[in-house]
């Protein structure tokens, strides 16, 4: 008889999460230690040879944030992940085992500005090179690729301008190249997509966003679909050479699909450190139990609420897929027909200034600089995420002055419409008296 | 049988019944998959007895190595294979031939014709995957890397 696949609710309560083996406890318990005993110097010396698994440090690895790993891995139905300190831990991770100095990656130039930031300038202190376009045609990816393009990064659902990516495509233009496709899903979650179904080779997360959905706990995952051949071609030499101070192990011959996995905790985070706390493991754990719940109220609200600004006297457009005129509609159709997701942005009569008088005039949403939190958030991003972008960037991120971002929260539906029609009255007002 | 895709009942079942495994195609190499198997399941109580002829009469890990699976003085359960996918032909012939209850052909190494023959001759048949990956994904051990054991249970995890 077939096995059972268990549903994807199933998942985000139970994956990674089996009762602990010792104490019966149901929770997954917080391990808050730094270190792990060894049997025997046999036994850490097979530990330190990756021959049998097992707990050394928890830089390296820890029972917490590996149920965290492991959930996180089923969700996206992948091999398995590596969770980081921060997304743009994750994002770091996520290049590591594939990138050497003089190596560059191409990205849409529709991403978190902070992502912009961090690629298009202390990538370069590592030697790495980074090429933005245009996500909206597949072909501007190939047109860039060069013998030393390692991979294209793109994000599922764009931050902030709600632009939905043709993942199939820009899947084929990688995988044409022998490079491997990243997709940063924070902003879609495996909820609403499944990037590797699409033909993603990595997915990164933030997972301070939706997953932990509670704006308790900054981290980030990588995670792994298993399915690339590291051996296709010579690209990737941190996989598939020996490594000398493993005394010559080659992680891909050794392990297999498993290999870039256990390079990203055995040499990623050993070396740049950035390892995510059992504490917010645990945080990001309790959150995803409710995953799915959320996202159906996020997206739920967050329709309602694009629909409202849609015919709102002071709001010049709305750019958010679940809208039928929508650009990205079909592409929403296709790739996220659950939900448009929570964050999108609209534009206001009156620019910049209005841009921050609105969102001083908020009182249920918090201006913040995060998404994905329970709570309904807004910001500015012209003033506040985006700011260090050229005027060229904020316009091509979907981030000019006119630009306002919403992250819609699980509260009231009602409360959030009043909070948002008081502002506009206090705007109005303000701008006319 | 299906052997794209194993329930892991069948393979809990096959790793609970077997106490002795004749490795073919072991390595004296330690970075190699066939070391890592070897020392791995020796952890787990099996008794893994490798075969090379290239190594045969040398120690590896505490075993004497045999120069082919027929030369094996005890009794062996399951045959598991470093060969490609053609020489696991032979190698399944020849575990057929010692009494083996099991043939397991590693990652990537896959002889359905084998697979018929063994079967034929009541044998149970896995290809395409590790012991030790399957024993540490359903022990949970895998997990603490990370990986996707694909297990969901209430339960306490044990192999």
């Amino acid at each position: 008889m077939a096995q059972r696949e268990p549903g994807f609710e199933t998942l985000a309560v139970h994956a990674g999460s089996p009762p602990d083996p010792t104490t019966g406890a149901r929770q997954t318990p917080i391990y808050q230690t730094t270190s792990f005993v060894f049997d025997d110097t046999d036994h850490a010396a097979s530990l330190f040879n990756l021959q049998v698994p097992g707990f050394i440090y928890s830089r390296l690895t820890n029972p917490t944030v590996a149920a965290l790993e492991e959930r996180c891995a089923a969700l996206e139905n992948g091999i398995g992940a590596t969770a980081t300190a921060s997304g743009h831990a994750a994002q770091i991770l996520a290049l590591f085992p594939l990138m050497s100095p003089g190596d560059n990656i191409i990205a849409a130039n529709k991403l978190y500005g902070g992502s912009i930031n961090q690629m298009g300038h202390s990538y370069k202190k590592f030697g790495w090179g980074a090429t933005f376009v245009d996500p909206d045609d597949p072909d501007n990816f190939k047109a860039e690729i060069t013998g030393r393009t390692k991979a294209i990064f793109i994000e599922s659902l764009a931050n902030p301008g709600g632009v939905v990516t043709d993942l199939e495509a820009i899947a084929k233009v990688a995988h044409d190249a022998g490079i491997v496709l990243i997709v940063d899903n924070t902003m879609a979650t495996p909820y609403l997509c499944r990037p590797f179904e699409y033909g993603a080779d990595i997915i990164v997360h933030s997972t301070t966003k939706f997953l932990s959905g509670n704006g308790s706990s900054v981290g980030g995952v990588v995670i792994d679909s298993g399915t690339y051949d590291w051996f296709q071609n010579d690209k990737y030499p941190s996989l598939t050479s020996p490594a000398p101070e493993y005394h010559g192990l080659t992680f891909a011959e050794s392990f297999g699909n498993l290999s870039y996995t256990l390079y990203g905790h055995a040499v990623g985070l050993r070396d740049l450190g950035a390892s995510q706390s059992p504490m917010n493991a645990y945080l990001t754990l309790l959150g995803i139990e409710t995953l799915p719940l959320r996202m159906e109220r996020h997206c739920a609200n967050a329709q309602v609420v694009a629909e409202y600004l849609k015919g709102h006297d002071a709001v010049s457009w709305v750019s958010y897929a679940g809208l039928k005129e929508d650009k990205y509609h079909d592409l929403a159709a296709r790739y996220i027909p659950k939900g448009a997701g929570a964050v999108f942005t609209f534009g206001l009569k009156g620019g910049f200034d209005t841009g921050i008088a609105f969102v001083e005039a908020l009182e249920l949403f918090s201006h913040l600089a995060n998404i994905g939190d329970s709570r309904s958030l807004v910001i500015h991003p012209a003033s506040t995420t985006h700011r260090q972008l050229t005027e060229e960037q904020l316009i091509a991120a979907g981030a000019g002055p006119e630009v306002v971002r919403l992250s819609i929260g699980i509260e009231s539906i009602d409360d959030i419409l009043a909070d948002l029609a008081q502002a506009f009255d206090r705007c109005a007002t303000a701008s006319s008296g | 049988m299906d052997h794209d895709t194993y329930t892991d009942d069948y393979i809990r079942g096959i790793l609970r019944e077997t106490r002795t495994i004749g490795l073919v195609g072991a390595s004296a190499n330690w970075n190699r998959p066939s070391f890592f198997a070897m020392k791995y399941l020796q952890t787990k109580n099996f008794r893994v007895i490798p075969v090379n002829p290239g190594l045969a009469g040398q120690t590896l890990l505490g075993e004497t190595v045999f120069g082919s699976l027929t030369d094996i003085d005890v009794s062996v359960d399951m045959v598991d294979i470093f060969r490609n996918s053609e020489a696991a032909g032979l190698v399944t012939d020849d575990a057929i031939a010692i009494g083996a209850k099991i043939v397991w052909m590693q990652l990537s190494v896959r002889n359905d014709g084998a697979a018929k023959t063994a079967e034929a001759a009541g044998l149970k048949v896995v290809m395409n995957r590790c012991p030790k990956i399957e024993y540490a994904r359903l022990s949970g051990e895998l997990s603490w890397n990370g990986f996707n054991s694909r297990v969901i249970t209430s339960k306490r995890r044990r192999m």
